[in-house]
């Protein structure tokens, strides 16, 4: 199938570097990619995969090391030049005009101009019709982006890097949220692509993806360039080994706790469009994993089990005692805990003090006369903060410099503070380095021995296999299975999270 | 616009756009201005054909019309200008100035009066695009600044009817075809703005910017270009009106303008521009304006003391956006029921994409929760505007 | 990406203390930015005073508190209303409402003093919670709200009362709103109001947990959302305190100007978002403290009053307000962009962008 008319790399990037301030996010990136080729960049969360990719499309510029493309040094200072220059980067997050349209998304900055210079719209529409239909999609092209699901907003993406006629198409975990049809879907386009002589890499945490759709396979470890092999030459085990640089069995120091009483029941929660009918209860002791997909409403029913989404149907029980719906406040009266999973908008206020972090839920009691001093809240935070050994030369340092795992400190000295009888973590150890990732679970595992009942979310299935006590698997907004914890393989929870997906197909569930 | 027809519809071009304008904000402010105007001839029907109605009718708006125009391209982008009012009262006395001073011929003074927005408006957008400030403060900043240097400069002055030229005056009330002057170059003013905007790369563009910022930059989109552009057209606009308040009035007070800033963001909010950017057109504002005007007018025929105007405008803010709230709101229901069902999602179909991809019938894309796919405006709107 | 810099220190399993602050308490108070407005308000009167003739006659000041009364204190809750990210441009239409309904219910309805002013603020609470519900509770942005309450509110008041006015309120009260606190000295009875106003505010804003959710929620609403703040409510209070503050400025106007109309206040709201702005407070939320606001507002009266004695018209005021303003907000950018400049000189290269925002990129 591949046709080496254009062998040799198209992109060759050597030793780049790049620091954010005092935040090395790149010490000794390479990556090199042959034309007609896909090929897969892997590594964890923090690995320096984004910040590489976003040198490449002119949104960073490297601090050090050479960047050549299609044979030719090139410094790119903004996206427009590496537009132009024939690189079409898909990023995680979809960033689309949700004000405009379909086609004005796929074509602006270079509309089809007809007499005059106007923008021929009705050319305009057929080349978009003729994208979709090449992509075997359809999407109305008239219709404004807002309100697109993450799946159809990839696939504009991708029109839009395909009309660009681009030589490298960078793709950013753009399988996260997708189902198994869209995920065999785009695999289809990224061959017909990697046929055409360009030049692909692909960003991805499923393995399986990887070996399936790549052909070669580059990995990064801690902003360095780590190794490049053939992927017929390699397996998952290596690789895996290689990108956290170390045993997988000692990450995972989890100790079994003793299972007490009930202390969260959730009965038939449903909110209608995101998940439905979901039950289940998490006792004192226990760590249950919440697993999915992303995007299957882990999230979503963990944030209406705290209050700060609404939902329709259902009740929720802490102690015993009902909580009340769409009101944090009150579930953080009754004892419960979130550390949520986006750190820097929903987590902390990263302009904010350390100290006023981790005071931050606890201020109501630390008022004398109904007054609070920024005395009492040093006072309150110091202990945690301490506890958690977050790293800060003061309590009065802001949490916008600090790394992503000493921020997460934060997050959680603030909710320990509370003392709480329920602890719900959105992605514990998402975008963390791999020492404080240990921390975060041995802190997880010696706070289930003390009693707290732990509800984990993580996308990570090593992670829930490794630190949960029992699995639930969401499906398309409902509990699909429960394992227990000497029961669960990969493959079993894989499967119930894509269970609905394979089996339901066209049917719409009740 | 089509919150349920999601996949191509087979409808024919001229139903769709027959559907696009009948479910437009447009429409509405439109059909609201002719019931008033037909209310208010039905009680006085001088005010549709005496021998000034009809003029009046038409000419008043002229001036809140170029503005509005003006204000439009600017909010689009996510920014707001409150310095136009204070443009337009320096522009209106450099006129009257120009003419006691020089004896310049009419079309210089007129395209002096233009540059002079022009440049104001650049000093707005170089603060703005360069500095990286909200629009709304250092609008509010110059505002007070080329309102003082206006009034330093005219001092005690007044311009008087008499300082200008007749045949300048003459283009604040002359008609042709019936259709007063004025209202002819805000009319052509506002087929130009709205052309480009719908036609050209550089409108969309404002759109884009408006839309979402930060796509926009990743896009590498020219958008300190185009903030910048868009300033200067509001400033030159301003300019305009300025020199049409000079030849409508004949006089240039101290109070030229003064507060007219509010009303052409409030005409824009009533014809449909979203305050955070991104969507609303100039034909929408320039129907607020009218609409604005019009009332302002109508009361008093319609036995309503017109000290009462001012209260009708707030109400119809205030109703604009809360409306513009219940469709947005009304629109998402949909969505999401739409994906609830899984027949009616977007991406899937059957039929057509032949060599590349598996075809496969009806996929429900409903693993996606509703709120999710908002991420990129509702939160990150907040801030950007001002 | 932003990890890589942090190893675990090796098990020193011993628990971390911390310093309080990280720069000694003058460093704190100098480098900030209500410093800088006390700064250039002291250096204005200490100028004014040496070069202004009759500046410090004893008419100045009695006269520069009188007038600056009204923007000191809607200043107060319009600066909580902005660090928490909103805007409220209907202050001044608020004052011109209350200012006419405090009227015609003394005169048209034959209430008494007391009765009348107690309404009128209730009134104005009622203004403020209007656009604190279209706000905080339907969502709508606070800027195209408030135009339209701005039109709205003036407008009733226009209706009630058009071009009229009522004038005659007992001379007992018009005499206590322009008497001074004590004979000879220049404080105006209205500073007692303002000062126990101010004391309430600042312990609401820099002393109180719901302070500190205001803080909060103007920086991130969202993380505020999480860690149990209520956001809807927190700004629907203090649309509410804003009303009723104008309803007290209203009854304060019509007072010492003896007259109640509609006209009364037009303008105002401009000047004092300006004075706010200038105090210090971010016009993007979270930032900013009630004594650089105070500091902002008298610097304006000073420098108007010093232009007035020295002959000035009221129009090259417009003009430094305005200039003060503009760069008062482009410091900051100004700041930002000399620090980046010294960032990217130590570092080899630097990214085109504001280290800021691409920080924030990469990181998330």
């Amino acid at each position: 199938m591949t046709q080496a008319h254009q062998a040799g790399p198209v992109l060759e990037l050597g030793d780049v570097s790049k620091s954010f301030g005092a935040v090395t996010a790149l010490r000794s990136a390479s990556l090199s990619v042959d034309a007609g080729s896909i090929h897969a960049l892997i590594g964890e969360n923090g690995a320096g995969k984004s910040t590489l990719i976003k040198i490449v499309a002119g949104v960073h510029r490297r601090d050090g090391g050479t960047f050549r493309f299609q044979g030719a040094d090139v410094d790119f200072t903004s996206t427009a030049e590496s537009k132009g220059a024939g690189i079409a980067v898909i990023y995680q997050e979809p960033t689309l005009f949700p004000d405009l349209s379909v086609t004005e998304n796929i074509f602006m900055g270079r509309q089809p101009l007809g007499r005059g210079r106007r923008i021929d719209y009705a050319a305009m529409y057929t080349e978009a019709e003729a994208l979709f239909a090449r992509l075997g999609v359809y999407i109305d092209p008239r219709r404004p982006a807002r309100g697109l699901s993450i799946a159809d907003q990839q696939i504009i993406e991708i029109a839009k890097a395909i009309s660009l006629d681009a030589a490298l198409l960078i793709m950013d975990e753009p399988t996260a949220a997708l189902s198994g049809v869209e995920v065999e879907r785009l695999f289809a386009v990224a061959r017909s692509l990697r046929d055409e002589g360009r030049g692909l890499v692909f960003i991805s945490h499923r393995f399986e993806e990887v070996f399936e759709l790549c052909d070669t396979v580059t990995v990064m470890r801690d902003g360095s360039y780590v190794s490049t092999k053939k992927i017929a030459d390699t397996t998952v085990d290596a690789l895996v080994a290689e990108m956290v640089g170390r045993e997988v069995a000692d990450l995972f120091p989890k100790t079994v706790a003793e299972v007490g009483d009930v202390v969260l029941d959730v009965q038939g929660l449903s909110s209608v469009g995101v998940f439905r009918d979901v039950s289940f209860q998490v006792r004192a002791g226990e760590i249950v994993g919440l697993a999915g997909l992303v995007g299957a409403g882990r999230s979503e029913i963990a944030r209406a089990v705290f209050g700060v989404d609404k939902y329709d149907e259902g009740s929720v029980e802490l102690l015993g005692k009902k909580v009340p719906a769409s009101n944090p406040r009150a579930a953080i009266k009754a004892g419960m805990a979130f550390v949520p999973e986006d750190r820097r908008k929903q987590g902390l206020v990263t302009e904010a003090s350390v100290a006023r972090n981790v005071a931050g839920v606890i201020r109501r009691g630390l008022t004398t006369a109904g007054l609070l001093t920024g005395r009492a809240e040093n006072r309150a935070a110091a202990p945690w903060a301490g506890r958690l050994e977050v790293k800060t030369n003061a309590l009065d340092m802001h949490a916008t410099t600090m790394s992503g795992g000493n921020q997460q400190k934060v997050v959680i000295a603030k909710w320990l503070a509370t003392e709480p009888k329920l602890l719900i973590i959105d992605e514990p150890t998402r975008g963390i380095d791999v020492g404080t990732k240990s921390e975060v679970h041995r802190l997880l595992s010696d706070l289930a021995g003390q009693g707290l009942a732990i509800l984990m979310i993580s996308s990570e299935l090593p992670e829930v296999l490794g630190m949960a006590d029992r699995v639930l698997v969401v499906c398309e907004g409902r509990i699909t299975a429960e394992i227990a914890r000497e029961d669960a393989t990969p493959e079993n929870v894989m499967f119930a999270a894509t269970n609905a997906v394979t089996h339901t197909g066209s049917e719409v569930p009740a | 616009m089509s919150d349920t027809t999601l996949r191509p519809s087979a409808e024919s071009p001229v139903a769709r756009t027959l559907k696009t304008l009948l479910r437009s904000r447009e429409l509405a402010v439109a059909i609201v201005l002719v019931l008033l105007i037909a209310v208010t001839t039905i009680k006085s029907d001088s005010f549709l054909f005496g021998a000034t109605g009809w003029r009046d009718l038409l000419l008043t708006p002229s001036m809140l019309i170029l503005l509005a125009v003006g204000q439009t391209c600017v909010i689009v982008t996510r920014n707001v200008d409150l310095s136009v009012g204070s443009t337009l009262g320096l522009t209106a006395y450099l006129t009257g100035r120009l003419f006691v001073d020089t004896s310049l011929p009419i079309i210089a003074v007129v395209l002096a009066g233009v540059l002079m927005g022009a440049v104001l408006g650049l000093v707005n957008g170089i603060l703005v695009a360069f500095g990286r400030v909200p629009a709304l403060v250092i609008t509010l900043g110059t505002m007070y600044i080329y309102r003082g240097a206006f009034l330093t400069w005219a001092g005690s002055d007044r311009i008087n009817a008499s300082d200008m030229p007749a045949a300048f005056k003459d283009l604040g009330t002359e008609s042709i075809l019936g259709i007063p002057i004025l209202t002819i170059v805000a009319v052509v003013v506002l087929v130009i703005v709205g052309y480009y905007l719908r036609t050209a790369r550089g409108g969309r563009e404002l759109y884009a910017i408006g839309s979402d910022p930060d796509a926009a930059e990743l896009y590498g989109l020219k958008v300190t270009r185009r903030i910048l552009a868009a300033f200067v057209l509001s400033g030159a606009l301003a300019g305009l009106a300025g020199v049409v308040s000079a030849a409508r009035f004949g006089t240039v007070s101290s109070s030229v303008g003064q507060g007219i800033e509010l009303e052409a963001v409030a005409a824009a909010v009533i014809g449909g521009v979203a305050i955070f950017g991104g969507s609303g057109t100039v034909w929408g504002a320039a129907l607020g304006a009218f609409l604005l005007v019009t009332i302002n007018r109508a009361l008093p025929v319609l036995g309503i003391s017109d000290f009462w105007q001012q209260a009708v405008v707030g109400v119809l803010i205030v109703g604009a956006i809360v409306l513009d709230r219940v469709l947005v709101s009304r629109q998402e229901r949909a969505l999401i029921a739409a994906r609830e069902h899984g027949p009616d999602t977007p991406s899937t179909g059957s039929g057509g994409g032949p060599a590349l991809a598996p075809i496969v019938p009806g996929t429900p894309a409903d693993h996606e929760p509703g709120h999710e796919t908002g991420t990129t405006d509702p939160s990150d709107t907040e801030e950007v505007v001002r | 990406m932003s990890t890589l810099t942090d190893h675990p220190e090796t098990s020193a399993r011993k628990t971390r203390t911390y310093a309080a602050y990280s720069r000694p308490f003058w460093q704190r108070v100098v480098f900030s930015r209500e410093f800088a407005v006390i700064a250039l308000l002291i250096a204005a009167i200490v100028y004014s005073r040496s070069q202004v003739d009759y500046f410090d006659g004893p008419q100045t000041m009695y006269y520069l508190f009188r007038d600056s009364a009204s923007i000191l204190l809607l200043a107060l809750p319009m600066t909580a209303i902005i660090i928490t990210g909103e805007i409220d441009l209907s202050v001044a239409s608020t004052v011109g409402l209350t200012s006419v309904a405090f009227g015609m219910l003394h005169s048209d309805a034959g209430l008494s003093m007391t009765v009348a002013a107690l309404l009128a603020i209730v009134i104005g609470a009622v203004c403020g919670a209007f656009n604190g519900f279209l706000i905080a509770y339907v969502g709508l942005p606070s800027i195209a709200v408030t135009i339209g309450t701005l039109a709205l509110f003036r407008g009733i008041a226009a209706g009630l009362l058009g071009t009229e006015s009522r004038t005659d309120f007992s001379e007992k009260w018009t005499d206590l709103a322009k008497e001074r606190i004590i004979e000879d000295q220049p404080y105006p009875m209205i500073l007692i109001p303002f000062v126990v106003l101010a004391i309430v505010f600042v312990l609401l804003l820099h002393f109180s947990p719901f302070g500190r959710g205001v803080f909060e929620i103007g920086l991130n609403d969202e993380a505020a959302h999480f860690t149990g703040v209520d956001v809807a409510r927190t700004k629907a209070i203090l649309f509410v305190l804003s009303g009723a503050v104008a309803g007290f400025v209203g009854i304060y106007t019509t007072l010492v100007t003896g007259v109640a109309r509609a006209e009364n206040s037009v303008g105002l709201e401009l000047q004092v978002i300006a004075a706010v702005l200038l105090g210090g407070v971010s016009i993007f939320g979270g930032k900013g403290a009630l004594h650089g606001v105070i500091a902002g507002v008298l610097l304006i009266g000073v420098i108007q009053r010093a232009m007035l004695l020295s002959g000035e018209t009221i129009n090259i005021i417009n003009i430094v307000i305005g200039v003060l303003l503009v760069l008062s907000v482009m410091s900051t950018s100004l700041l930002a962009g000399v620090r980046r400049l010294a960032a990217a000189s130590k570092g080899a290269r630097s990214s085109g962008r504001t280290s800021d925002s691409a920080g924030k990129r990469s990181l998330s």
